[in-house]
């Protein structure tokens, strides 16, 4: 009995021991939300308030999730986000300019973004030029090109069409429907299925791993302990969820990030792609001699980046509902920043998904509850400024032990 | 004042969950040279950064006890301003600054505060240079050196500091023979100046050449300590390993089958210097062999095999015949789907991703084996890693050990691990036990011995001579990029391996 008992105290242990970068940062967003709710006499942790914080936090999420992969690979995209904006410009165009319909409008913003990002990748790839100075040169390059698209001047999209606008505007802004109509403050309907089916889901999937871990042999942790980590997260899902239930209904910017999170984190964790870059991160001479195609490799992945950093530019400019010249403005910055915070090591070879957006949450919930409390400006960009750093010296000083 | 300049007395290091050292008492006699030999894990590391100061004083127990005086270091710096110098296994040169900013690096020579005095600079820089040997231009760069070189160098940097005890950590790892024996000759002229020597090494016949003094590490306990006269080789490895080692080199006689690898005119360039450096090479590898592959270092061997397998050089001419088919190999994953796979010299930099764990080191160059549509079955991962982990018998505390934590032997065997998974019909191990224990390198050879019976064609390229001469059934010689001479298993010895090594003069 006594050896069962520590056996599952290793386990509990070793699990915990792996995610502890995930679980410290989680704690910090929780300590962060709470320190806003005390200094902004609780407007801070209103359903109304978290609801809009989620949905600023959309557009940085996304590029988060495309750069941890491009930095777990040993590179960095400097240039999102003014690809982010030129994808946006472009997307605005489409619709105001040549009268696009909105799929035509988006896929043909994805394909500009893929094309883009493979411009990159070529560069990187093929011609062995540092991913920095590339995406530096499109940095500025696209920041031109913003200008030169839309002229130099806000493009609002109640120029396009009514209809195109109305339904173009709902990508950044919109809801999940509801069969019965409600108000702001009561149970959204088909949210709330859906953020149920999201935990069923969740806990379907969890029980069939477990399952295949027993029929291969393996350590599985006794079902009680199984049961209260699955109740657990699903209370912390179902949470968040309620917030968003009771306010307007689950936004669709949500839905799309919560989304590319579970596709990217299974391409992370599941992947001989994913797998493959972090193993090109950590070392890259050794991921060469493995068999390992680099260069076809980083050219998928900054193909990849292009089409999130252009996905990313679509919901900017459906939130903003017009194109404007300084659109993702420091964007990468945020991006990176979100990596990082998140446990994405810029030496490459570390980094997880999950991590960056809970880093996008912690950047987001800076904005977000410095301009609760009118602070300065010239505040919140130190401070913003003084947390990165903070959260880096608190890894690299875990690391160290 | 005592006769010995240094003692460690009961020194007991703790790690979380293991004893490293347990009352461990070391002491060196002034101005001896004094090996100290254990098998990777023994605690020789820990014992010597105890006494570098990279273990802080108050984290160990016991005393260190320099001149008499008992020391208590709280940096490295300290541990040097004291007198001793650490020259590590892994050399700590700046390959793009000259021989003159390496050796006074961290203690410039200045005119005025900050402003560097290059002329004396340079002086002094000829100066130690000539006590180790050398006779080199001090503005020439770390990285256009040899290895040989470069390891006298970091003694000469040792001696501009006055270090009166110089600790070296594998100084010969990674030297030729001629530069090893160029090594032990400066080692003892060092001596006759008075300065004090502490000698790690695996190369137990440089230890016995070398030594007076001989102290045996096992299991973080020291197992005896003894003048060299009264020791012999037999007898360290027994103390080291704490049992007979009958049979160093575990070689069987097997039947050579068909050839399985054929290499005709085999010339490759150096990317970027141009050179040739491998000149028109032909030779033969057959199932259930192993082939030696044998010469100085920079003879072109590693070369050799790193252009065969599609990652090194620009290839000037030649074929390859795989099972009598002629092959293109243009880039690794060619090679590796071909069945062929490479244990390179390096295994920290060309073997393993350091920062992942035992499992996904193991499954990195055969993951398309475990996956359906690109994705892993991670199940199976775990499966066949841990079989791998067992078949060899690698020490891990688990699979998602990280492997930058596993001893150098270990290690070692996830790289062979990862090889093995990908079914290989032909394997290059080149440099397979280089910097690993006595224990795990007979494991090593076990394992060639099994895979030999498997039907793989095993190609050793090794820069110890022993090894060579112990394992291969036969052995091909490598000088200058060219192959010098061919030796059966019953005709080798050390002298004609060094004879065709040096160019058959």
């Amino acid at each position: 009995m006594d050896k069962v008992q520590s056996r599952i105290k290793d386990l509990i242990f070793s699990s915990i021991k792996v995610n502890i970068k995930q679980y410290s940062m989680f704690i910090a967003l929780i300590a962060i939300w709470l320190i806003f709710t005390f200094l902004t006499d609780n407007i801070f942790l209103t359903p109304r308030n978290l609801s809009n914080l989620f949905v600023q936090t959309v557009f940085t999420a996304i590029l988060a999730i495309g750069m941890v992969l491009i930095i777990v690979t040993g590179h960095i995209d400097l240039s999102s986000g003014s690809v982010l904006g030129f994808c946006g410009a472009v997307c605005a165009m489409l619709m105001i300019r040549f009268g696009w319909g909105v799929p035509a409008a988006v896929a043909g913003t994805l394909v500009v973004g893929l094309a883009i990002g493979a411009w990159h990748g070529f560069w990187v790839a093929y011609r062995h030029v540092p991913a920095f100075i590339v995406t530096l040169t499109s940095m500025l390059a696209f920041r031109g090109l913003i200008i030169g698209i839309t002229g130099g001047q806000t493009q609002g999209l109640e120029m396009a069409t009514e209809k195109v606008a109305h339904s173009f505007k709902i990508i950044g802004q919109g809801y999940l429907p509801m069969i019965h109509e409600v108000n702001e403050g009561q149970i959204h309907d088909i949210s709330l299925y859906v953020a149920i089916g999201i935990i069923l889901i969740f806990i379907i999937l969890n029980l069939k791993k477990r399952a295949s871990r027993i029929k291969y042999g393996f350590n599985v942790l006794p079902m009680y302990l199984e049961i209260t980590k699955l109740v657990f997260i699903s209370g912390i899902i179902g949470v968040f969820a309620t917030i968003m239930v009771i306010y307007l209904g689950i936004p669709w910017s949500i839905v799309l990030v919560l989304v590319l999170t579970v596709i990217f984190s299974f391409v992370a964790n599941n992947t001989t792609f994913g797998r493959h870059l972090y193993a090109i991160g950590g070392n890259a001479e050794a991921a060469k001699l493995s068999g390992i195609n680099i260069p076809r490799k980083t050219m998928i992945l900054f193909m990849i980046m292009g089409v999130m950093t252009s996905i990313s530019g679509i919901v900017y400019t459906s939130r903003l509902n017009a194109a404007t010249v300084s659109a993702g403005q420091n964007a990468e910055m945020d991006a990176i920043a979100s990596a990082v915070i998140g446990g994405t090591s810029l030496m490459g070879g570390e980094g997880t998904i999950f991590g960056a957006i809970i880093g996008a949450l912690v950047m987001a919930s800076l904005d977000n509850g410095m301009s609760l409390m009118n602070l300065d400006i010239t505040f919140q960009y130190v401070i913003k400024g003084l947390i990165l750093l903070l959260a880096v010296w608190v890894d690299m000083a875990q690391k160290k032990k | 004042m005592s006769d010995f300049i240094l003692e460690m007395k009961e020194i007991t290091k703790e790690f979380p969950g293991v004893k490293a050292l347990e009352n461990v008492t070391f002491q060196v006699k002034r101005g001896e040279i004094h090996a100290l030999v254990g098998e990777n894990g023994a605690g020789k590391s820990t014992l010597m950064k105890i006494l570098s100061g990279l273990h802080v004083h108050g984290t160990y127990s016991g005393d260190v006890i320099l001149n008499g005086n008992i020391q208590a270091f709280n940096s490295p710096r300290d541990s040097e301003k004291a007198g001793i110098a650490i020259i590590y296994q892994e050399l700590a040169l700046v390959k793009y600054m000259t021989i003159a900013e390496n050796i006074y690096l961290g203690d410039e020579i200045c005119k005025a505060k900050g402003v560097i005095n290059w002329d004396k600079t340079f002086r002094e820089t000829v100066r130690v240079l000539k006590e180790v040997g050398l006779s080199m231009n001090p503005a020439a760069r770390i990285l256009d050196l040899g290895m040989g070189s470069q390891q006298l160098i970091e003694i000469a940097k040792a001696l501009s500091k006055d270090a009166q005890i110089l600790i070296l950590d594998e100084p010969t790892s990674a030297l030729t023979e001629t530069e090893s024996e160029n090594l032990l000759k400066i080692l003892r002229s060092l001596k006759q100046k008075g300065v004090t020597c502490i000698y790690i090494s695996h190369r137990l016949n440089e230890v016995m050449a070398i030594a007076d003094h001989i102290t045996v590490l096992r299991d973080g306990k020291t197992i005896c300590s003894e003048p060299r006269s009264q020791m012999t080789e037999q007898k360290m490895i027994s103390h080291m390993v704490g049992r007979d080692l009958t049979m160093m080199y575990p070689w069987k006689k097997t039947e050579a089958g068909d050839t399985v690898l054929e290499v005709k005119d085999w010339t490759v360039k150096d990317p970027v210097t141009g050179d040739v450096v491998c000149d028109n090479i032909s030779f033969k590898a057959n199932k259930g062999e192993i082939l030696g592959i044998a010469g100085l270092i920079g003879a072109g061997r590693t070369e050799l095999v790193m252009s065969l397998f599609g990652v090194y050089g620009k290839k000037v001419s030649g074929e390859v015949y795989l099972n009598g088919e002629k092959k293109d190999f243009n880039a690794s994953y060619d090679a590796i789907r071909e069945g062929i796979s490479l244990v390179s010299e390096d295994r920290k930099r060309y073997g393993l991703v350091l920062g992942m764990d035992v499992k996904e080191n193991s499954t990195l160059a055969s993951l398309e084996k475990i996956s359906k549509f690109g994705v892993i079955n991670k199940n199976e991962e775990i499966k066949l890693s841990d079989r791998y982990v067992k078949e060899l018998r690698t020490k891990t505390p688990s699979l998602e050990q990280r492997v930058k934590n596993l001893s150098g032997g270990n290690q070692q065997k996830v790289v062979i691990a990862k090889w093995l998974l990908t079914k290989p019909k032909v394997l290059f191990l080149d440099e397979p036990t280089r910097g690993i224990d006595v224990g795990a390198k007979v494991e090593i050879y076990n394992i060639m011995n099994d895979l030999v019976d498997q039907g793989v064609c095993v190609i050793m390229i090794s820069s110890e001579l022993p090894e060579i001469l112990g394992m291969s059934d036969r052995i091909i010689v490598v000088h200058e990029g060219k192959i010098s001479g061919s030796i059966m298993r019953e005709d080798a010895s050390e002298e004609k391996v060094m004879y065709y090594a040096t160019g058959g003069k």
